[in-house]
C-alpha cells in the first residue's frame, strides 16, 4: 500500500523546502480573458513580489479568441498573516479563493472503532478547515482518523483503538488537505542520494550526510530517534552506539527485548547469544548466558534498577539509564523472559513510541532491525527524515514500500557505518 | 441610409458638486449652473448638428451625476448592463436609469450583487474587444463576468492615477483600430495590452489627458472633446479626424467632460458589433439580405 498522494499540479514555483515550517495556503481561481488581459500573469508576478508562492492547480486556457481561460491557483505565504495580505491583494485583480467548505465531522458511536465514513491519515502534513480556517493536525502519523476539538479549534491524529465514543471524528475529504513533503532541490545534506536505496553509494559521503543530519537536528532542538536491534550488538558496535548516547547524539532509544538481553548478557558475561565476542568462540554453558541475563534483571525489577545497584555497569543500556534518554522497549511473541521493561502490551508500546515521537523527534536512524523499523516508521511523520541501514536491501525497500517513503537507505554492514558514525560525530 | 446615432442625455438642471468621491470634486469651489446649462447646451447643439438624435432622461434633484449618463450602464445590442455604483451617494441614481432602459425598449441585466461596475465610463469596446478598466470604481470581477455573460472577448486594465478614475477618463476607442490613451493612467502590465491589442495607438501628454481630451465623443470621422487638448486636436486633424473642441470646465470640476455626459444608446463608433448590427439592420432595411434558396 502507498501512503503518498497524487502529485500531479503544475509547480510553478519553488516549493516550500523540507525542513521549513508548514506554509499557510488558500486556493484562488481566476476566470476570464486572463491570459491577454495579463491579469493571470499580474497575479502570479505579485504573489511573488508580496514574498508569496504559488502552485497552478489548473489552467484551461481558451481555444478561440472569444473564449474564456480559467485557473486554479494555490497561494502559499510562511504565515497566515502574510497568506490574508496576499490574498487580499489578489482581489481586485478578480481573483476568488475557493471556498472548500468546512470539515465534517462524526461522533464516533462505539469506542475503538471510527464511524464508517472516516477520514484514513497519511504520514503527510495535514490540514483541516474548521470555522473557515485551515488548521494543522497535530501528531501526524498514517492509518489514524482525525479528531476535531470543536471549542479549541484544534484537529489531531488518533488511533483507531483510542476512540471514545461520541468523540469527534472527520468524516469524508471536504476540507482537509494534504501538504506534500516537497522533494528537496538545491543543495542539502541529502540531495546527492537520488535514489531510496543503493549499495552503490561512496560511502564516505552518504556516511557524512547521516552525520551532518544528525548535528542538524541537534542544532535545531529536535531529539535524534535511534531504533536498534541486536545486529548492533552481535556485530560488536555496542561500544559505537555507548558511545553515541554518552555524548549526546541518542536521545530515544526504540529497541526490542532482542537488543537489550544481548546488551546486558556482554555487559555481565562478554558474551552475545553465548558467544565470546572478544575470541567469536561459543564458551561452555554459554547459551544460558541469555537467559541468566534476564533472570537477574528480573530479579532487580528492571534495567534502571540494576545500574543503580552497581550490577549493570557498563553497554548500550547502562548509558541510556545514565544519559536519562527515553527509552521505549517493545516486545514480540518470540521473545525470551523477557526482560521487565519490555512492554508486552502492542498497543501500550505503540503508545508510549508515540509519545516519545511526539515530544520532539527530528531524525529517525533505524539500525539493523525490520520489525522495530517499520514500526517506528508507521509512526513517524513524514517530514521527519529516516534514514535505515541494514545488510539486507529488502530491509529498506520493505520500509519504503510501507509508505514511509522518506525513507533513505544505505545498504552496508552495521559494525563500519556505526563505528565511523561515532567517529565522526564523537571527539574522543 | 444607416440608422443616425442615438445618445442618452441628463440635462443640468440639478448638476452641482454635493459630495467630492475624485480627487476633480471640491465642495468649496461649487459650480455656475448657469455656465454648466450653456456648456451642456453647447454640447447637444454639437451632437445635433451631427445628425445625432438626442433622447433624454429626467434630471433629478439630489442627484447631481445623473447628468453623466455614460455611467449608466453598458449598451450592447439590445441589452443594457446597469451599472452598480462603488459610492452610496451614485447608487441612488440606479433605480431612474433601469426605469429609463425598461420604458425604452431594452433589455435590462444587473450584476450579480457584490460586483461593482460603473457602464460605460469604464467599458469601451474597440473592435471586437470589450476594454474595461479597474480599481477605483469597477471590479476586474465584473469584467471578467461581463466578458463571460456577452460571449465577448473582455481585458481588464488597471488604473493607477486617481486622476483617472473610469476608463473613459484615459482612453478613448476611435474607431476598430485605433484609440486615443494617457499611458500614465495604467500601469506596465495594460500599457502591453492595449499595445498588443490596439493597432494605432496615439498618446495623450500628461498635460492634455489632465484636461480631460481623453475623454471624448466620436461620432463618424468627428471628435468632440474639451478644450485644452490643441496638439491632440492637431494630431487627430493629420490623420484625417474633424475635431469639434468644446468649453466643459463646469463638468471638469465634478472630473467629467464630453464622454462622461453622454451615453451611445446604438453602440460606439468602435464597436464591431455596432457596425455589423447596423450594417445588416440597413440591409434588410433595403431588401438586400434573403433567405438565402441553397440548401
Amino acid at each position: 500500500m502507498s501512503h503518498q498522494p497524487r502529485q500531479d499540479s503544475l509547480r510553478a514555483t519553488l516549493p516550500p523546502q523540507p525542513g521549513e515550517p508548514a506554509w499557510a495556503e488558500e486556493v484562488v481561481e481566476v476566470r476570464g480573458h486572463i491570459i491577454d488581459s495579463l491579469l493571470l500573469p499580474k497575479i502570479l508576478d505579485r504573489v511573488l513580489q508580496m514574498g508569496g508562492r504559488f502552485e497552478i492547480r489548473k489552467c484551461e486556457i481558451g481555444t478561440g479568441r472569444k473564449d474564456p481561460s480559467h485557473a486554479v491557483l494555490a497561494v502559499r505565504a510562511e504565515s497566515a498573516e502574510k497568506l490574508s495580505q496576499i490574498i487580499a491583494d489578489l482581489l481586485p485583480h478578480g481573483a476568488v479563493p475557493v471556498d472548500v467548505g468546512n470539515v465534517t465531522t462524526e461522533p464516533a458511536d462505539l469506542p475503538g472503532c471510527f464511524p464508517d465514513r472516516f477520514y484514513c491519515t497519511t504520514n503527510q502534513h495535514t490540514q483541516v478547515r474548521i470555522n473557515g480556517r485551515w488548521v494543522d493536525v497535530a501528531d501526524q502519523e498514517m492509518d489514524c482518523g482525525i479528531t476535531v476539538d470543536p471549542v479549541a479549534q484544534t484537529a489531531r491524529c488518533i488511533p483507531m483503538t483510542e476512540v471514545t465514543a461520541r468523540q469527534p471524528i472527520v468524516v469524508g475529504y471536504a476540507g482537509v488537505r494534504v501538504i506534500p513533503v516537497e522533494r528537496p532541490r538545491g543543495e542539502t545534506a541529502f540531495s546527492f542520494m537520488g535514489s531510496a536505496v543503493s549499495s552503490e553509494k561512496p560511502r564516505a559521503a552518504s556516511l557524512a550526510a547521516v552525520a551532518n543530519a544528525i548535528r542538524a537536528t541537534r542544532a535545531a532542538g529536535k531529539k535524534v530517534l535511534l531504533v536498534g536491534g541486536p545486529a548492533i550488538v552481535h556485530t560488536g558496535s555496542g561500544e559505537q552506539v555507548s558511545r553515541l548516547i554518552r555524548e549526546g547524539w541518542v536521545q530515544v532509544l526504540f529497541a526490542g527485548n532482542a537488543l537489550a538481553t544481548h546488551d546486558i548478557e556482554q555487559a555481565l558475561f562478554g558474551t552475545s547469544l553465548g558467544v565470546s565476542l572478544v575470541k567469536g568462540e561459543p564458551i561452555e554453558h554459554g547459551h544460558e548466558n541469555h537467559l541468566r541475563a534476564i533472570n537477574t534483571i528480573r530479579r532487580l525489577g528492571s534495567i534502571r534498577a540494576a545500574v543503580e545497584a552497581g550490577v549493570l555497569t557498563s553497554g548500550i543500556m547502562y548509558e541510556a539509564v545514565q544519559a536519562q534518554i527515553s527509552v521505549v522497549l517493545a516486545g514480540s511473541i518470540r521473545d525470551d523472559g523477557p526482560l521487565p521493561d519490555v512492554i508486552t502490551d502492542t498497543l501500550a508500546a505503540q503508545t508510549a513510541m508515540r509519545l516519545a515521537i511526539h515530544a520532539g523527534v527530528g531524525f529517525a536512524l533505524c539500525v539493523g532491525t525490520a520489525l522495530h523499523s517499520i514500526a517506528t516508521g508507521n509512526l513517524l511523520p513524514a517530514n521527519v527524515k529516516l534514514v535505515c541501514v541494514d545488510i539486507n536491501p529488502a530491509t529498506v525497500t520493505k520500509l519504503a514500500d510501507r509508505g514511509s517513503f522518506q525513507t533513505v537507505g544505505l545498504v552496508t554492514d552495521v559494525e563500519p557505518f556505526l563505528r565511523n558514525l561515532a567517529s565522526n560525530l564523537c571527539e574522543h | 441610409m444607416s440608422a443616425p446615432p442615438r445618445v442618452l442625455m441628463c440635462p443640468p438642471d440639478y448638476y452641482g458638486i454635493e459630495y467630492e468621491i475624485n480627487p476633480w470634486m471640491n465642495l468649496q469651489a461649487g459650480t455656475e449652473p448657469a455656465v454648466a446649462r450653456q456648456q451642456w447646451q453647447g454640447l447637444r447643439q454639437a451632437l445635433t448638428n451631427l445628425g445625432v438624435i438626442i433622447e433624454t432622461i429626467n434630471p433629478v434633484p439630489g442627484l447631481p451625476d445623473l447628468v453623466f449618463t455614460a455611467n449608466a450602464g453598458l449598451v450592447y445590442q439590445n441589452l443594457i448592463l446597469l451599472s452598480r455604483f462603488r459610492f452610496g451617494v451614485r447608487r441612488k441614481e440606479e433605480p431612474y436609469n433601469l426605469k429609463w432602459f425598461q420604458a425604452h425598449g431594452f433589455e435590462v441585466e444587473l450584476l450579480p450583487e457584490g460586483l461593482f461596475f460603473e457602464g460605460a465610463g469604464d467599458s469601451l469596446f474597440c473592435g471586437e474587444t470589450l476594454f474595461a478598466g479597474y480599481r477605483f470604481r469597477s471590479d476586474a470581477r465584473s469584467h471578467l463576468w461581463i466578458g463571460d455573460r456577452l460571449g465577448v472577448r473582455t481585458l481588464p486594465l488597471e488604473l493607477v492615477d486617481p486622476r483617472f478614475y473610469h476608463l473613459d477618463t484615459c482612453f478613448c476607442p476611435l474607431n476598430e483600430t485605433t484609440a486615443i490613451y494617457y499611458p500614465g493612467a495604467f500601469d506596465d502590465y495594460g500599457r502591453t495590452v492595449l499595445q498588443d491589442q490596439i493597432p494605432e495607438l496615439i498618446q495623450v501628454s500628461a498635460e492634455e489627458a489632465v484636461s480631460f481630451s481623453c475623454n471624448a465623443v466620436v461620432v463618424g470621422r468627428v471628435i468632440i472633446l474639451n478644450e485644452g487638448a490643441p496638439k491632440l486636436a492637431r494630431t487627430l486633424q493629420d490623420r484625417g479626424y474633424d475635431t469639434c473642441p468644446l468649453p466643459l470646465t463646469e463638468f471638469i470640476k465634478a472630473g467629467g467632460s464630453a464622454k462622461c455626459l453622454t451615453l451611445r444608446l446604438d453602440g460606439e463608433e468602435a464597436a464591431t458589433w455596432r457596425t455589423s448590427t447596423t450594417t445588416l439592420t440597413s440591409q434588410l432595411n433595403r431588401g438586400r439580405v434573403q433567405e438565402s434558396s441553397n440548401p
